[in-house]
């Protein structure tokens, strides 16, 4: 798809939310890509942008604005049959804004769409930050207890309930995900939150 | 006796102080609105972001910029890629 589009004037910026480079590293490697692939330990993105789950995507136009807000696409279909979103339909969306077929959202309505960040938001990603810079000073044990604040003061962002399972020794695919996925479902929540339009 | 010291974490950056004017200074921050967290057992606060310092750049949908490394350690900035279109995927092992 970049390989395609690139002739367009466009770019892709992927961006690993992992506890380390070693993390994304196999990812990244599978992938071979020839756009900038970026990491990001502590979050920055998540704070800058108020991402709460992965993927997420967003698409930014010639003068850096936000034509298209956190939305939720896959580069595959691979979880087509848990997420029940298809990957061409952003895909054909994609190319036809980057070649100029058709133009991205209207202001007014990217701000209806935008979900901005509130005070417990972000008190959840100062919780957050005390516990990465704990963990990465090996102070593990400290570091949990923080996580664990930042994700009951949010309990929608699994940036953070997820993102640091593997920094509580917690594997992020297990059991205790699962459980977390289904308590959260069960009470009337989505996990992945497209873009209503 | 000397204090215990106290380490205040603000926009990625560390200080360290003394215990008794880092709570102080946490204090204060907290007052002033930024979301601050604190371990008193581990000497050290992390002052945040607030929501309506966040809210208000992304509402003015202008594109946060950020700066961050590849698997080389090599920096990226966002601002790099003025006059292309981007496509921002954040993505996750986990």
């Amino acid at each position: 798809m970049y390989g395609e589009l690139r002739g367009y004037g466009f770019t892709v910026i992927t961006v690993a939310i992992d506890k380390s480079a070693e993390d994304a590293r196999p990812w990244i490697a599978a992938a071979r890509p020839t756009h900038p692939s970026l990491i990001d330990t502590t979050h920055v993105l998540a704070d800058l942008y108020n991402i709460v789950n992965v993927p997420t995507i967003l698409w930014l136009d010639e003068r850096g604005r936000i034509v298209r807000p956190n939305d939720v696409a896959f580069g595959t279909d691979t979880f087509k049959s848990i997420t029940g979103l298809e990957a061409a339909k952003h895909l054909a969306a994609l190319r036809a804004w980057v070649r100029g077929e058709a133009t991205a959202i209207p202001a007014a309505r990217v701000r209806a769409l935008q979900a901005l960040p509130t005070d417990v938001d972000q008190q959840a990603r100062a919780e957050f930050g005390l516990g990465e810079w704990l963990f990465t000073r090996g102070r593990t044990e400290a570091a949990t207890r923080h996580f664990v604040r930042a994700g009951e003061l949010a309990p929608h962002d699994f940036t953070i309930r997820r993102g640091t399972m593997p920094m509580r020794g917690i594997d992020p695919m297990g059991p205790q995900f699962r459980e977390m996925l289904g308590a959260w479902v069960k009470a009337g929540n989505p996990y992945y939150r497209p873009l209503a339009e | 006796m000397a204090e215990r010291k106290f380490t205040i974490v603000d926009g990625g950056r560390a200080v360290e102080v003394d215990e008794r004017e880092g709570v102080v200074l946490a204090k204060r921050a907290e007052t002033a609105g930024r979301p601050v967290a604190v371990d008193l057992d581990e000497g050290v606060a992390y002052l945040g972001v607030t929501a309506r310092e966040r809210a208000a750049a992304l509402a003015s949908l202008e594109a946060p910029d950020f700066r961050l490394p590849d698997l080389d350690g090599r920096l990226h900035s966002l601002s790099e890629h003025r006059g292309k279109k981007v496509l921002l995927v954040a993505y996750g092992s986990w």
